[in-house]
C-alpha cells in the first residue's frame, strides 16, 4: 500500500496542479486528458497500429540479438581459437555506441524496418554475448572436473555445466538488452521513420500535440514495466536454484 | 574387483615452471570390498593419488590397474568431494542422476538406480529440493548417492566429511559404515583425521610429506561392525599411536617450513 503512494500521490499533484491553470496545458497536458487522448487514440486504431509497429521491431531485433549474444558469447567462452578471435573483435566494437551506426545501416539496408531491427540487434547482443561470455568463464572448476570425473565430455559440459552456470548472467544481459533495446527503438523511429512510438512522439512534438507526446510517453514506460515483469517471471521460471528455499 | 598402485610418481610443474614431485614410488593394492583410508601430513598428495585413480591424471611413472570384471555401463571409479560439488541448478533427484546420464543409461533405469541410492542415503523425501536448501550432512549425502549410484568398482572419497561439523562428521561416518556394511562397495577413503581413518577402515595407508610416500600400511585389528563403543578400544587406540608416531615429525617439518 505504502509503496503505491508516491506514484498516486504524484499523479494528483500533477492533476491539481494543471486544473489551477497555473501550468497551459500545451506545456503540461493533465493525467487525466492523457489517459482521454490514449483512449481516443485506441478507438480510432491510431494507437494499436503504432504500438504493433514498435513492438514487432523490438521483439525481432531483440530476439535476434540475444540469440547471437549467447551463441556467439558461448562459442568464445568455450573455444580457445574463438576467443582468440572474438575477444578482441568484441572489445573493439562494443563501445561504439550503436545508434551512431544507424546512418550507415540506412545506407546498407535501406529506411525500412529491417535498419531498425538491425540497430537494436546490435544493441542487445553486445552485452548478451559480454555476459554469457563472463558467465561461462566464471563457472565452477570445481564442478568442471566433478562433471569431468563422471565421464561428461565437452558437448556435455557446455550443455550440463557451463550453460547453467552461465545463467543467471545470460538473464543480467537480457535485461541490460531489454533497456538498451527500448531506447534504440526510440531513437531509431525518431530518426527515421513514419509509424511506431518513437515517431509518435516526434510527430506529436512536431504539431504540438503535447497531449498525444504524453501519451507516447506513457506507452514506453508501460513498455518498459511489462518487459522487466516478463523478465522477472522467465528469469524465476529458469533459475528455480536461485530462488529461495 | 582389485585395484593395483604400482610404482606410481607423479610429478608437475609448479608456477615458475619448476618440477614438483606430489608423489614418488607409491604402491599399494586394495582389496575387493575393502574400506582402505589413506591419511598423511598436509600436501602429502593424497588428492593427487584419488586423481590418478579416477583417471583425471595420468602418471608420470609406474601404473595403476584395476583387476576382475567390470559390467559393460559400470564406471572403474566415481569420486565424492570435498567440497560436495553437487550443481546447483539440479535437484537431489536430478544430481544423484548425473553420472548415470552420463553413463548414457536408459531414462527409466536412471530413475529407479537413483531413487533407489537417495532412498539408501537417506535422502528419501527430499528428492525435489535444490542443493542450497539442504544442510551441509544431507548435501554430502548427495554427494554420496551421487558417486553410488554409478556402482562403481570402487569409491573415492576426498575427505568426504572435513567441510562437516564435529557431530555431523561422526553421525555421517556412522552412516557411510551402514552403507558400506549393505552394499559392500570398494572405497578408498582419503582423510587428514588419523582417528576418522583408523575407525571406519580394515587397512590405513600412511604417506610420507610431499613427495609422496607409502611410510607403512597399517591392518585395523578391529571387528566389524564398528561402534562408538570401539573407540576406546586398545586396538584403535594402539592403530592411531602407530600412525601418528609416523607422520608426527613429518608433520612438524610441514609446519616448520610453514609449507600448507
Amino acid at each position: 500500500m505504502a509503496r503505491a503512494l508516491g506514484p498516486v500521490g504524484l499523479l494528483l499533484a500533477w492533476e491539481l496542479l494543471t486544473r489551477t491553470g497555473w501550468v497551459p496545458a500545451l506545456f503540461l497536458p493533465s493525467p487525466l486528458g492523457v489517459l482521454a487522448a490514449g483512449w481516443q487514440m485506441l478507438q480510432s486504431g491510431e494507437l494499436l497500429a503504432h504500438v504493433g509497429t514498435s513492438l514487432q521491431r523490438i521483439l525481432l531485433g531483440f530476439g535476434l540479438g540475444a540469440l547471437a549474444g549467447v551463441a556467439v558469447g558461448l562459442a568464445v567462452g568455450v573455444f580457445s581459437l574463438a576467443e582468440a578471435v572474438g575477444n578482441p573483435l568484441i572489445a573493439a566494437t562494443f563501445p561504439v555506441p550503436k545508434i551512431a551506426l544507424l546512418p550507415l545501416l540506412i545506407l546498407w539496408l535501406g529506411i525500412g524496418e529491417l535498419s531498425k531491427v538491425a540497430v537494436i540487434t546490435l544493441g542487445v547482443f553486445f552485452p548478451m554475448a559480454i555476459n554469457t561470455y563472463t558467465g561461462v568463464r566464471h563457472a565452477d572448476p570445481l564442478l568442471l572436473r566433478a562433471a569431468v570425473s563422471f565421464g561428461a565430455g565437452r558437448w556435455s559440459l557446455v550443455r550440463k555445466v557451463m550453460l547453467p552456470s552461465a545463467l543467471p548472467m545470460i538473464f543480467a544481459g537480457l535485461r541490460l538488452g531489454a533497456g538498451t533495446s527500448l531506447l534504440l527503438l526510440v531513437a531509431a523511429e525518431m530518426i527515421a521513420a513514419n509509424s511506431g512510438i518513437g515517431y509518435l512522439i516526434l510527430n506529436a512534438q512536431n504539431l504540438m500535440q503535447t497531449t498525444s507526446l504524453m501519451v507516447g510517453i506513457v506507452l514506453l514506460s508501460v513498455l518498459g514495466l511489462a518487459s522487466h515483469w516478463l523478465l522477472t517471471r522467465l528469469e524465476r521460471l529458469a533459475l528455480p536454484w536461485k530462488a529461495d528455499a | 574387483m582389485r585395484v593395483i598402485v604400482d610404482g606410481v610418481s607423479q610429478t608437475f610443474g609448479d608456477r615458475s615452471g619448476q618440477p614438483v614431485e606430489a608423489l614418488a614410488g607409491v604402491s599399494f593394492t586394495v582389496a575387493a570390498q575393502e574400506l582402505l583410508a589413506v591419511v598423511g601430513p598436509s600436501g602429502c598428495g593424497k588428492s593427487t593419488l584419488l586423481n590418478l585413480l579416477a583417471g583425471l591424471l595420468t602418471p608420470t611413472a609406474g601404473r595403476l590397474g584395476f583387476e576382475g570384471d567390470l559390467p559393460a555401463g559400470r564406471p572403474p571409479t566415481a569420486m565424492v568431494f570435498q567440497e560436495f560439488a553437487l550443481f546447483p541448478w539440479r535437484t537431489v533427484l536430478a544430481n544423484v542422476e548425473f553420472g548415470l546420464e552420463e553413463a548414457g543409461r536408459p531414462r527409466a533405469e536412471r530413475r529407479a538406480l537413483a531413487r533407489r541410492y537417495v532412498e539408501l542415503t537417506g535422502l528419501g523425501g527430499f528428492e525435489r529440493k535444490y542443493p542450497h536448501q539442504l544442510s551441509g550432512g544431507m548435501r554430502q549425502r548427495v554427494g554420496i548417492a551421487r558417486a553410488l549410484a554409478v556402482e562403481p568398482a570402487v569409491l573415492l572419497m576426498d575427505e568426504p566429511f572435513s567441510a562437516l561439523d564435529a557431530q555431523t562428521r561422526q553421525l555421517m561416518q556412522e552412516e557411510l559404515l551402514a552403507i558400506w556394511g549393505r552394499t559392500r562397495q570398494t572405497i578408498v577413503y582419503v582423510t587428514h583425521n588419523i582417528h576418522e581413518a583408523v575407525w571406519m577402515a580394515d587397512r590405513v595407508v600412511v604417506l610420507s610429506r610431499r613427495p609422496g610416500r607409502v611410510l607403512e600400511i597399517v591392518d585395523v585389528e578391529l571387528k566389524r561392525p564398528r561402534s562408538e563403543a570401539m573407540l576406546g578400544e586398545p586396538a584403535l587406540v594402539h592403530a592411531v599411536e602407530r600412525i601418528w608416531a609416523l607422520i608426527k615429525s613429518q608433520a612438524r617439518e610441514a609446519l616448520r617450513e610453514g609449507a600448507a
